[in-house]
């Protein structure tokens, strides 16, 4: 057909993207297995360099009970082996800089440089969190200044920024709330409620914060089932936890109802800020209805994923809430900053020290980079390229909820499974056009979900290069499906066997 | 429009036509017209490239660091040395930008490099397993708390006094959620007060919690002992927080007779001239992995190890690389053992950790690879010898006393006999030296007592400094 | 879909025989089918007694954690050890290995289970 796409026409299309003749010797270079380093170790190979001892050396420091009798077998390479091999590492791993990420839920969104730069300021790095406080004033006012524009943005009275991630964000929170109802004798309330469309870590921090969990049902529209919430709150409600939009992508427009039922039967709300990418400086949590509220740095302010973490989880809250808040709490006074341990209803520490401070680091200078317009258009262009993206695949793919979505989007592989290809298929096809996959399998009440979520960060041709792709490999599902079905090719591995990873686990080298 | 959202005008009213929008407010219909802000959020204005690193180059300046300063604090983080190529393989987009390693095919270099971390990890510490990281030191020992109270089924928990005060203020945090019982174990001498041991065990917790008196859902009550005690485990840190070296040895027999798991923080660096777990029957080892290669970064992020005996690879929690092959045979990497995560197993899940650390994770394996089998033991080396000699210029100045006989690595105590800890530092500071801890903070028996630790970086000069500075020689 | 005559079945999936008096329990072939290959199996301790509807296992497969729950109250007896190192036998018999063997409390629990029948029309509904 004249208007088949093939792949290499795909590619030239996007910017910055080696032609597939280039892509396939490059590959067939890394296609060499990647040793270990372990491997490459030799004894007396050394890549350190310590100077000598400058003060007088003593034996018999260490009492022989103690004493280590069998070196650690640490590798022994030299600085080149080092060097090299974690250059061909490099060159066997995907990041944003290399393309296109639409992953559901998670916003891949491009990584500032100049955030980088100013995180590895020795100013920065090189303060002991021990410090006296007179000493470290920089790095507290930019934790005091983050609460104050993450309250601001979210509608929240104060933000702690203590929790590493998101999930260690929902623990705190979950925490707070059950701390709250403990404070005026209400030890009945020990169920949290959770729509069946949640992200794992909901009900895995509200079991893992001591609380059962109760799950309500998504109405056909994707939002939470008004008639289904009414049956699971009573007194034993200690809150419900919600995203809006919520993870299919799209807004509970009856967020006001839900959060009344919620509040009248006694319970607090929580917002899984993951899809915060969608409403920043459009409408925030706090007016929504929201009592605690968490943030994802890692997605919405632009850290780096940095390949699984470091995240960072800052929660925020109401004012009935603040004396619960995690220890210590950043203060200011008299352009004077401390850190204040007095806080008797505190509900603990979550962590040592205060946060992953170089991750905050990174999205303060985000959002004084973007300042509140440039905020605001984040979201708009997140839900502007997710719509667009949408409306070009409709005839391709089965997509559920047909209505606008906000910076994400469902589609299911209704139309492709006629000819046995799965969206775990799609996706991996997708990786010979260069594309990080979509999320796929989640959320669990769609039937072989993927669920894309472009951002902000892209533009129009990336967004149609990714949408050509698909499109073709939906055209191959009809034709050629089992080209599909067998993909990736074109990758350092192709499928690996999960099954033989999971039953006999060799979990180190060695093994 | 900001240099980060590359879609002009022009491009927005293309997409706009494709969905037959005419503007963007359109598609905020959903939202009701009373949630909508109708301000601007009230936050400074956008700044370029250059006013914002003028702006952060400027906060920076108002913190001492330890580039300008000789750093004696530690007390769970440590100016350790970080060699260069840390930093220029933590800066290769193709890591720090990337994802976490679902979808393997794209992602085997940081699976292989997790891998190797997870084998370095278990290499330091003997142990079997390894998983891929926990949030800091704190979170790692909680989360070893709780695999043991999961295994034995028991809610019991005995707890030195010398693992550091925030992670057991972080262990009673999560406690309380989880119904367990904590009993602290007091120190004598600087060392646990193994005496009392004795007697702790032997007495029931305070609501004589049995065997099933577990929260979190797992019924595995069936595979605790014959009931020995009603202990899950004993948690000893060695070196313990005031650097003493605690007999693991002991702690991991003592458990085992007690039915209980014993559980070991320690520190990565002077496990290097220790005996470590793995090889003194300790059954799961945690601590904070920041002195591999990670700044000090005012408190984070840092890096929780947690590696174990074999037995327990089923209920670690957090991510774990395994090896595996593809349908060409050829060896490839894979997140393993996921049925146990949140992503599936939602609130049955054996913890609700989602991201990690695994940024951290690489430097640690950076830095293990370069320092290597020989370098680690140096750098240890370098750090025994300095801190002795530290301690014992302190005490010849006579306005020193020692605290413990106890055997010590980077890190002791000694008390002030001439002035309070807070006007030495003071002092030190203004002499370019960031002096230890004051302990009274965290032990409020342990008046005028001091906490230094001595890295490897410290020069026979800058420790000479100190002690003439910290006796009074100088104002 | 497989189902074997003479036991019973349970709503989770579970299915149960009696033999010399004990109850013996495995998954049924629509579990191990949903469940994929399976990687591991959980084994209790003998010697815990369980009500019926406890979890008396955990089945798990690369890409789910199934709870296997007792259809009856009793005391574990035995377990089946050969899944400890090829837990593929659920899937490739999964009636011919049971998981573990209870002696019952009460055998008249047994008659609250599905027979063949319900079970085949309870599977068709469910898919």
């Amino acid at each position: 057909m004249a208007d088949k796409i093939n792949e290499r026409q795909v590619n030239s299309i996007d910017n910055g993207r080696a032609e597939l003749e280039d892509r396939r010797q490059i590959e067939q270079n890394n296609r060499e297995q990647a040793m270990l380093i372990f491997e490459m170790s030799r004894d007396g190979r050394r890549a350190y360099s310590l100077p000598a001892c400058d003060v007088p050396v003593k034996e018999g420091l260490i009492p022989d009970a103690f004493a280590r009798r069998r070196d650690a077998d640490l590798p022994q390479v030299s600085e080149v082996d080092v060097a090299r091999h974690y250059t061909r590492l490099a060159g066997r791993n995907h990041g944003v800089d290399s393309s296109f990420y639409p992953l559901g839920s998670c916003t891949m969104k491009y990584n500032p440089k100049i955030n980088e730069e100013i995180a590895s300021l020795d100013g920065f790095t090189g303060v002991h969190p021990y410090q006296n406080e007179e000493s470290a004033q920089g790095s507290l006012q930019v934790l005091y200044e983050m609460d104050r524009m993450l309250s601001e943005i979210t509608g929240m009275k104060r933000v702690t920024l203590q929790p590493a991630a998101g999930a260690h964000g929902e623990l705190t929170g979950l925490m707070i709330i059950g701390a709250y109802h403990r404070s005026r004798g209400d030890a009945a309330r020990t169920k949290i409620v959770v729509p069946d469309s949640a992200h794992g870590t909901n009900p895995a921090s509200a079991a893992f914060a001591g609380f059962e969990v109760v799950e309500v049902k998504s109405n056909p529209s994707g939002g939470v089932d008004i008639e289904d919430l009414k049956l699971a709150v009573g007194q034993d409600t200690a809150g419900l936890m919600l995203t809006n939009p919520n993870t299919l992508g799209l807004f509970d427009e009856n967020i006001e109802e839900i959060a009344r039922i919620v509040h009248d039967a006694g319970g607090l709300l929580y917002y899984d800020g993951a899809n915060a990418n969608a409403i920043m400086g459009i409408c925030r949590p706090g007016d929504m209805g929201f009592d605690v509220v968490h943030l994802n740095l890692h997605k919405t302010f632009s850290t780096p994923h940095g390949g699984g973490g470091p995240g960072s989880g800052p929660v925020g809250v109401k004012k009935e809430l603040v004396p619960f808040l995690p220890v210590p709490v950043v203060e200011c006074e008299n352009g004077r900053y401390w850190l204040d341990y007095d806080r008797p209803q505190s509900i603990g520490r979550v962590r040592s020290f205060y946060g992953n401070f170089g991750v905050v680091l990174k999205a303060y200078a985000y959002i004084r980079t973007m300042g509140p317009d440039g905020l605001k258009n984040v979201s708009e262009l997140a839900v502007l390229n997710a719509n667009y993206m949408m409306k070009r695949l409709e005839d391709s793919f089965d997509i559920p909820y047909k209505r606008i979505c906000m910076h994400e989007f469902i589609l299911s592989n209704k139309k492709q499974e006629h000819n046995g290809v799965r969206t775990l298929d799609i996706a991996k096809r997708l990786l010979d056009f260069g594309y990080h996959p979509p999320t796929v399998y989640f959320p669990l009440i769609v039937h072989e979900a993927m669920m894309i979520e472009p951002t902000e960060t892209e533009s129009k041709e990336t967004l149609d290069s990714f949408v050509d792709a698909l499109i073709s490999i939906a055209r191959e599902a009809e034709n050629e499906p089992d080209r599909v079905r067998k993909a990736p090719y074109t990758t350092v591995v192709s499928r690996l066997d999960e099954v033989k990873a999971a039953r006999n686990p060799v979990l180190k080298w060695g093994d | 429009m900001s240099r980060y959202i590359p879609n002009t005008q022009e491009d927005m009213e293309q997409m706009l036509s494709e969905i037959g929008l005419s503007s963007v407010d359109q598609l905020f219909t959903d939202i009701p017209e009373g949630m909508k802000l109708s301000r601007a959020l009230d936050l400074p204005g956008s700044l370029s490239e250059m006013e914002l690193s003028g702006l952060m180059r400027g906060l920076a300046k108002k913190n001492a660091h330890c580039g300008e300063y000789a750093c004696f604090l530690g007390a769970g983080a440590y100016d350790h040395f970080v060699p260069a190529m840390v930093k220029q393989v933590l800066s290769k987009p193709e890591f720090y930008t990337s994802y976490t390693p679902y979808q393997p095919e794209i992602s085997q270099g940081m699976l292989q490099a997790i891998f190797e971390y997870q084998t370095m990890i278990c290499q330091l510490t003997g142990m079997d397993v390894s998983n891929a990281s926990m949030y800091d030191g704190a979170t790692a020992v909680t989360e070893a708390a709780l695999i043991a109270v999961r295994s034995t089924g028991k809610s019991r928990l005995l707890v030195s006094q010398g693992l550091h005060p925030e992670y057991r203020e972080v262990l009673k945090t999560y406690g309380k959620y989880n119904d367990l019982v904590i009993e602290e174990i007091p120190l004598r001498d600087g060392i646990t007060a193994v005496s009392e041991l004795d007697v702790m065990s032997g007495v029931k917790g305070s609501d004589g919690a049995n065997a099933a008196n577990t929260t979190l859902g797992d019924e595995n009550a069936g595979k605790a002992t014959t009931g020995k005690s009603d202990i899950a485990a004993v948690i000893v840190q060695s070196p313990n927080f005031l650097g003493a070296v605690e007999d693991l040895k002991w702690f991991g027999e003592f458990a085992a007779s007690k039915g209980a798991l014993s559980i070991a923080c320690v520190d990565p660096i002077s496990i290097a001239l220790l005996e470590p777990p793995g090889a003194c029957g300790i059954d799961i080892a945690a601590g904070e992995g920041q002195g591999l290669g990670n700044a000090l970064n005012y408190g984070g992020p840092y890096l929780g190890f947690l590696a174990a005996k074999k037995a327990f690879v089923r209920k670690m929690p957090g991510r774990i690389v395994g090896q595996t092959t593809d349908n060409e045979d050829k060896r490839g990497f894979v997140l393993t053992l996921q049925a146990r995560e949140q992503h599936i197993r939602r609130e049955k899940a054996v913890s609700n950790i989602c991201s990690n650390q695994a940024l951290n994770a690489l430097a640690a394996a950076v830095y293990m690879s370069v320092m290597g089998k020989e370098g680690i033991k140096e750098a240890a080396n370098l750090c025994l010898q300095k801190a002795h000699y530290a301690a014992e210029k302190l005490f010849a100045t006579g306005k020193f006393a020692k605290l413990s006989e106890a055997a010590f690595i980077k890190e002791f105590a000694v008390r002030a006999l001439h002035e309070p800890i807070q006007a030495i530092n003071e002092r030190l500071l203004r002499h370019g030296i960031i002096g230890g801890l004051d302990l009274e903070k965290y032990y409020p028996k342990m008046k005028d007592c001091w906490l230094l630790a001595v890295t490897e970086k410290r020069t026979k000069q800058e420790i000479d400094d100190m002690v003439r500075i910290a006796a009074g020689g100088e104002s | 879909m497989k189902t074997y005559q003479g036991i019973k079945y349970t709503r989770e999936h579970e299915w149960a025989r009696v033999e010399d008096g004990l109850v013996y329990v495995g998954i049924s072939d629509f579990a191990q089918n949903a469940l994929g290959d399976i990687v591991f199996v959980e084994l209790p301790n003998p010697g815990k007694s369980l009500k019926a509807g406890e979890q008396a296992s955990v089945v798990e497969s690369v890409k789910a954690a199934s709870d296997i729950y007792s259809p009856v109250s009793g005391t574990i007896v035995k377990v089946n050890e050969a899944l400890e190192d090829t837990p593929e036998l659920l899937n490739a018999e999964p009636y011919e290995n049971w998981i573990v063997a209870l002696e019952p409390e009460n055998l008249s629990e047994m008659d609250a289970l599905m027979d063949e029948q319900q079970y085949g029309d309870f599977c068709a509904k469910e898919a």
